[in-house]
C-alpha cells in the first residue's frame, strides 16, 4: 500500500495508520472551528468602533479570493510565508522553537544577491542554481548556527535566533550601504540590479512567481523527509523524548544540526527568491516582515510541513485584503495585525478542547509527542 | 564650561547616560520575566504587553493629564495581558511559547489599532530627579536627571531577591517553578500561582513600556519598540533569573546601546550599523560564554520549557 | 449617475481655466480626457499618515486633493517597499478603478512603480523622489520632488545666529543623496554667516527609530551642539528632546513648532497640497502631467515654518534676503570653490551647480565643516 514506508515507520505502521487515515479530519476541524470564532470575535471588535463586519467579511473575501486578480495577490504573498514557516516548523519537530527565519531570510537574500554579482555574465542556467545554493547557504548557516550552539553549547535556541536575526539585518544594511553598494542606486542604497536574465518569471499566464512553486516543493518535501524517513522518525524522537533518545543511540546533534540547517536553508531560499523573484537586488526593504509571519503560519500549522501551504494562503489572504479594508472602510492597517492575533489566541486556546469533543476522541489516542 | 564640547570623553558619559536612560524598560521587562519564570513558564508576549503598555500609558497621561495614571493604566493593560497568556496556558496541550508569540501579535496589533489617534498629541510627561545638581557641566547634570521609575526598578530588584529567597510567598513560587508534582502533593494550585506571577510580569513589562512613551524618548509612535521586548526575555535568560543581575544585564544592554551614536557624535561614523547592532552581538556573546550543554543552567527553574 | 456627470463637466471647466496657470508646469498636450466620471486617486505610504513628517505631509497633500470636486482618494499606509507596493497599486486599480496613482516612497519606484506603468499604459502613475528618465523609463510615469534643500540653507542661516557654541548637530536616517544634499545645505547656510560653524551628524541607520534618535540627538547635545535637526521619517522625537534639554532645533517635513515652543527656530516643510492639487487639476483637465517635475521655493513646492520667538531680528533678515533671492531664482547654493570634509575640491572655483542640476541627485560627499563620514 505504501511501497515507500521506511522500516522504522512500519514497525509503528499499525497503530499510526488509524492516525494517518483520521488526522485530516481531527486535525482540521478544530482549526476551522477556531478561524470561525476568530472571525467572529474580530467582527465583534470592529463593530465596536462602527465598522459594519457584513460588509468588512463580504470585502476581505472579495481582496483574498473574489476575483482572479485577487487570487494571484494572495498567492504571490503566500509564497515566502511557505518558505519561512518551514524555518519554525522543520526544527519544532525536535522540540525547538526558532524565530529566527526573518534573518534567515535576509542573509540569504544578501548571499544570493552577491552570488548574482559575482557570476554576472554566466549563463543563466548555471547563476540562478548558484544564486539558489548560496541563498540556502546563508540561511543554513544562521539557523544552522543557532542550533549547533544549542547543541554544543547550550544557548537557548528561540533566543539566540532572535539575536542572530537582528544581527544578520545590521550586516545586510552595512553590506547594501558598503562594500556591496552600487554607486547609481543614489537615495535607496541597495546592490546591483540582476541582469534580466536571471531573474525568475512568473507562473504562465498569471503574476505569480515561481516562489510558490518552490515554497510547495520544499513543503512537500520537508513532509516526507519528517514523515516518511528514519531521519525524520528520529529527529521526531528527539522532539518526544530527548533523552530516551540520546539513550538509543540517535545521534542527536547531528539531527539537531541538520534540521536546523536545513529551515534555515528553506527561510534562505526564500530570500534568493525575493532578489530573483521581486527586488532584483538586495536592499533594506527586504526586511518585511515575511520571517515573522512564517512563525505564526508554523504555529498555526501546528508545524505540520504540509498544513505550512493552506495556513500560508489564508496569510496571504489576510494580508491581501488588508489595503481594501483600509481604502474601503478606513480602518489602521494594524486590523490585520489585530485579526492575526485573535486567530491565532483562539487556535491555541482550542488545541486544549482537542480531544475533548466526542467526534476527535479517535484521533493519536497514543500521547502526541513534543511540546512541552 | 558651560558650551564645552567633551569631545572623547563624552563617549564614557553618553554610554553611562545611554545606560541609565536606555535601560529603565528593559530592566522592568526583565524583572517582570524573571519573576514570570520562576513560576515555571516564559512569556514572550512581553514586547506586545511593552508596546500595549507604551500606548496605553500616553493615551491615559494624555486624556487625564496625569502620567503617573498612565503608568498605573499601563501596568493594568499589562496585567490584564498577562492574566490572558496565564488563563490559556493554563488549558491543556497548550505551548507557553506560542501563547506568548500570539499575545506579542495581539498585543502589538491592538496598541496600534488604538493608538492611532494619539501619535499626534503631546502627553504630559513624567517628572525626572536632578541628581546632577552639583556639576557645572551641563552634560553631567543631563546625564545624571534620573527618571523616579528607574530608581523603582533599581530598587524592586534586589526586593524581588529578598522575596523570592526568604518569603513564603517567593518559596511556594519557587516550588511551583521547580517541580510542579512536588507544589501539587503539598496542596498549592500550580495555576494560580502561575496565573499571580504572570499577571505581576505583566504589571512591570507594562510600566516599562509605560517608561518608553513617557520618559524616554517620551512619545508614543509605532516603532517606538525596536524589540526591547524580546530582547528584555533573553536578558533574563543570561542574567540567570536573577533580579539584581538583571540590572546589571538591563544597565549593559543600554550602555552598548547608546555606543553608536555616542562614537558618531565625536565622528566616527564607519561602519555604524554594526555599532548599532552591538547590544546584540554582546548577548549572544555572553550567552556563548557562560552557557553550557553539560549541565542546566544555575538558577534556571526546572519547570521552564526553554532550559529543558 | 446624470447628476455626477453634470457635477464634473463643471469641474472640468473650472480646471481648464485653472490649468491655464499651471502651463509652465505641464506639457500642455492634449491627453486622455477622463471627463464622464469621478477621477479614482490613490495615494501609498509607506509609514503611518500621522508621522509628524514624511507621510504626514503628503497625507495632508492628499487631504487638499480630498477636498477637490470629482475626485475619489484611496489611501493605503505602511504600504511597504517589496512587491506588496504592486499588489497594493494593482488592487487599487483592479478592485477601485484608481487610474491615478501616488506612490509616495522613494524605494517604490524601481521596479514596482515601473513594472505596473508599463502593464497599465492607460494610467498615470506620479512617484515622489524618483528620477524619471526619457528612454529609459514608461512615459505614463511621472516624478516629482523638491529642493527642500533650500529651506534647510536658511534654516542653517537661522541657526548660525543661535548658536552660542558653534557647534550645530544633525540627526539622519542614512547617508544617501537626498540626505548628505541636506545635511550639506544646512551646514553652508550656516557657515554662510560664520565660517567657524561645524555640523556633527549622526546616522540611526533607518527612518523611524525613536529610542536611537533620542540617543543621537542626546549625544549630539552632550558634544556641545546647541542647535539641532534632522532629516528622518518623523522629527518628533529629535525636536521634543531638543526642547527638553533646553537647546534650539529647526523642523523637518512638516511644522513641529508646536512640539517646541520655545526652541523651535523655523523648519523646511514640503507643500504637498499645492503640488497634488495642480497634478490632479491637469489629469482632470485632460493635461498629460510632465514626467519631471521639480522645484523648490519659487515654485511653491517647499515652504518654511514661520520663525519662532527665539529667531533674532537679524537672523530673519539675513534669511529673508537669502529667501528673496531663492524666490526670483538668483540664488545658487553650490556655487564653487567648495571643499569636503576631507580637503578635497568638489566644486571648482568658478563652477556652480543650480537647483535642477542632476548631478546634484547623486551628491556622495559632505561638505567641509562637517564630521563624520559616510563610507
Amino acid at each position: 500500500m505504501r511501497p515507500f514506508l521506511h522500516g522504522a515507520v512500519t514497525r509503528l505502521s499499525a497503530t499510526r495508520l488509524s492516525a494517518v487515515l483520521a488526522a485530516p479530519l481531527s486535525a482540521l476541524a478544530p482549526p476551522v472551528a477556531a478561524v470561525a470564532v476568530s472571525l467572529a470575535l474580530f467582527g465583534a471588535f470592529v463593530a465596536l468602533v462602527g465598522v459594519d463586519p457584513v460588509e468588512m467579511y463580504q470585502l476581505m473575501y472579495r481582496g483574498a479570493f473574489g476575483t482572479w486578480f485577487s487570487w494571484q495577490n494572495t498567492l504571490t504573498r503566500a509564497a515566502p510565508l511557505i518558505l519561512t514557516a518551514l524555518c519554525t516548523a522543520l526544527p519544532a519537530q525536535l522540540g525547538l522553537v526558532i524565530i529566527g527565519g526573518e534573518g534567515a531570510l535576509v542573509l540569504g537574500a544578501l548571499a544570493a544577491a552577491a552570488t548574482g554579482m559575482a557570476l554576472n555574465g554566466a549563463p543563466a542556467a548555471l547563476v540562478l542554481p548558484a544564486m539558489a545554493l548560496a541563498g540556502m547557504a546563508g540561511g543554513a548557516l544562521l539557523i544552522g548556527g543557532a542550533g549547533a550552539l544549542r547543541q554544543w553549547r547550550g544557548v537557548n535556541e528561540t533566543i539566540s535566533s532572535l539575536l542572530l536575526t537582528y544581527i544578520a539585518i545590521a550586516v545586510l544594511n552595512h553590506m547594501v550601504e558598503g562594500p556591496l553598494k552600487d554607486p547609481s542606486s543614489l537615495n535607496k542604497p541597495s546592490t546591483p540590479p540582476l541582469a534580466d536574465a536571471y531573474m525568475i518569471g512568473t507562473l504562465p499566464g498569471s503574476s505569480v512567481h515561481w516562489g510558490l512553486v518552490a515554497g510547495i516543493v520544499c513543503a512537500v518535501a520537508a513532509w516526507v523527509l519528517m514523515r516518511r524517513t528514519t531521519f525524520g522518525f528520529a529527529a521526531r524522537m528527539v522532539g518526544g523524548n530527548p533523552r530516551a533518545a540520546r539513550m538509543a543511540g540517535l545521534p542527536v546533534g547531528r539531527l539537531l544540526v541538520v534540521t536546523t540547517a536545513l529551515a534555515g536553508a528553506a527561510a534562505g531560499l526564500a530570500g534568493m527568491v525575493e532578489v530573483a523573484a521581486v527586488h532584483g537586488r538586495a536592499s533594506a526593504s527586504l526586511v518585511a516582515g515575511y520571517g515573522s509571519t512564517g512563525i505564526l503560519v508554523a504555529f498555526l500549522a501546528r508545524q505540520n510541513p504540509l498544513a505550512v501551504i493552506p495556513v500560508a494562503v489564508l496569510f496571504g489572504g489576510i494580508g491581501a485584503s488588508g489595503g481594501l479594508l483600509q481604502r474601503r472602510l478606513d480602518l489602521p492597517d494594524a486590523s490585520v495585525l489585530v485579526l492575526q492575533g485573535i486567530i491565532f489566541v483562539v487556535l491555541l486556546a482550542s488545541e486544549a478542547m482537542r480531544g475533548r469533543l466526542r467526534l476527535f476522541t479517535f484521533a493519536r489516542p497514543t500521547a502526541a509527542p513534543k511540546e512541552a | 564650561m558651560d558650551h564645552a564640547s567633551l569631545g572623547w570623553w563624552g563617549v564614557p558619559l553618553a554610554v553611562l547616560a545611554g545606560a541609565i536612560r536606555v535601560s529603565t524598560p528593559f530592566l522592568f521587562v526583565s524583572l517582570g520575566e524573571c519573576l514570570t519564570e520562576k513560576s515555571g513558564r516564559i512569556n514572550l508576549g512581553l514586547e506586545g504587553t511593552l508596546v500595549m503598555g507604551a500606548m496605553s500609558g500616553y493615551a491615559t497621561a494624555y486624556l487625564t493629564g496625569n502620567p503617573w495614571a498612565g503608568v498605573l493604566v499601563a501596568g493594568l493593560a499589562g496585567s490584564l495581558l498577562g492574566t490572558l497568556h496565564a488563563m490559556i496556558c493554563a488549558l491543556e496541550r497548550v505551548n507557553d511559547i506560542a501563547v506568548g508569540i500570539a499575545l506579542m501579535l495581539l498585543g502589538t496589533g491592538l496598541a496600534f489599532f488604538l493608538g492611532k489617534p494619539f501619535i499626534q498629541p503631546q502627553a504630559p510627561q513624567l517628572p525626572s530627579i536632578p541628581f546632577g545638581w552639583w556639576s557645572g557641566s551641563a552634560q553631567v547634570r543631563s546625564a545624571l536627571d534620573i527618571n523616579p521609575l528607574f530608581l523603582v526598578g533599581l530598587a524592586l530588584a534586589p526586593l524581588l531577591l529578598w522575596g523570592l529567597r526568604t518569603t513564603r510567598w517567593g518559596m511556594v513560587l519557587r516550588i511551583v517553578g521547580e517541580s510542579a508534582e512536588a507544589a501539587r502533593a503539598m496542596g498549592y494550585h500550580i495555576n494560580r500561582v502561575r496565573l499571580l506571577a504572570t499577571a505581576a510580569g505583566g504589571f512591570f513589562a507594562g510600566v516599562g513600556g509605560s517608561f518608553l512613551s513617557l520618559s524616554y524618548p517620551g512619545s508614543w509612535n509605532e516603532r517606538l519598540s525596536s524589540g526591547q521586548g524580546i530582547t528584555a526575555v533573553a536578558l533574563v535568560i543570561f542574567a540567570r533569573w536573577d533580579p539584581v543581575l538583571c540590572v546589571w544585564a538591563s544597565l549593559l544592554f543600554g550602555g552598548a546601546g547608546a555606543l553608536g551614536p555616542a562614537l558618531q557624535s565625536v565622528g566616527v561614523t564607519q561602519g555604524y550599523h554594526l555599532f548599532n547592532a552591538a547590544p546584540y552581538v554582546l548577548t549572544l556573546a555572553i550567552m556563548i560564554a557562560t552557557s553550557s550543554s553539560r549541565h542546566r543552567l544555575a538558577g534556571a527553574p526546572a519547570e521552564l520549557s526553554v532550559t529543558r | 449617475m446624470g447628476n455626477a456627470l453634470r457635477f464634473s463637466r463643471r469641474s472640468v471647466l473650472r480646471t481648464m481655466t485653472a490649468a491655464g496657470g499651471l502651463g509652465a508646469l505641464g506639457a500642455g498636450l492634449p491627453w486622455t480626457p477622463a471627463m464622464a466620471k469621478t477621477l479614482v486617486i490613490g495615494f501609498l505610504y509607506v509609514g503611518p499618515r500621522d508621522d509628524y513628517g514624511y507621510n504626514q505631509a503628503h497625507a495632508e497633500g492628499a487631504a487638499a486633493v480630498k477636498a477637490m470636486p470629482g475626485v475619489k482618494v484611496l489611501e493605503e499606509e505602511k504600504v511597504p517597499e517589496t512587491i506588496d507596493v504592486e499588489n497594493s497599486m494593482e488592487s487599487m486599480i483592479n478592485l477601485d478603478g484608481a487610474s491615478l496613482l501616488f506612490p509616495t516612497s522613494f524605494g517604490y519606484f524601481d521596479p514596482y512603480v515601473l513594472k505596473e506603468a508599463k502593464k497599465h499604459p492607460d494610467l498615470t502613475f506620479l512617484h515622489c523622489g524618483g528620477l524619471w528618465t526619457p528612454g529609459k523609463h514608461p512615459t505614463n510615469v511621472g516624478s516629482y520632488f523638491g529642493y527642500i534643500d533650500e529651506a534647510e540653507y536658511l534654516s542653517g542661516i537661522v541657526a548660525a545666529y543661535a548658536s552660542k557654541s558653534k557647534k550645530l548637530g544633525f540627526v539622519a536616517a542614512k547617508p544617501i543623496p537626498q540626505v548628505l544634499r541636506n545635511i550639506n545645505s544646512f551646514t553652508l547656510g550656516a557657515r554662510s554667516v560664520d565660517p567657524t560653524i561645524t555640523t556633527a551628524v549622526v546616522f540611526t541607520g533607518d527612518w523611524s527609530m525613536p529610542v536611537k534618535e533620542a540617543e543621537a540627538a542626546n549625544s549630539l547635545i552632550d558634544q556641545g551642539a546647541d542647535v539641532l535637526t534632522c532629516h528622518v521619517d518623523s522629527p518628533k522625537v529629535i525636536v521634543e528632546t531638543a526642547e527638553k534639554r533646553g537647546v534650539f532645533c529647526t523642523g523637518y517635513h512638516a511644522s513641529q513648532a508646536t512640539l517646541a515652543p520655545k526652541g523651535y527656530l523655523t523648519g523646511a516643510e514640503w507643500n504637498w497640497a499645492k503640488v497634488y492639487t495642480d497634478f490632479v487639476k491637469m489629469v482632470q483637465g485632460g493635461i498629460k502631467p510632465p514626467n519631471l517635475v521639480r522645484g523648490g521655493l519659487k515654485e511653491g513646492i517647499i515652504k518654511t515654518s514661520p520663525y519662532g520667538a527665539a529667531v533674532s531680528d537679524a537672523a530673519r533678515k539675513h534669511a529673508d534676503d537669502v529667501k528673496a533671492k531663492f524666490m526670483d531664482g538668483s540664488f545658487v547654493i553650490y556655487k564653487g570653490p567648495i571643499k569636503d570634509n576631507k580637503g578635497n575640491s568638489v566644486i571648482a572655483e568658478g563652477k556652480s551647480h543650480g537647483q535642477t542640476d542632476i548631478a546634484l541627485e547623486s551628491m556622495n560627499w559632505l561638505v567641509e565643516g562637517v564630521t563624520g563620514s559616510i563610507s
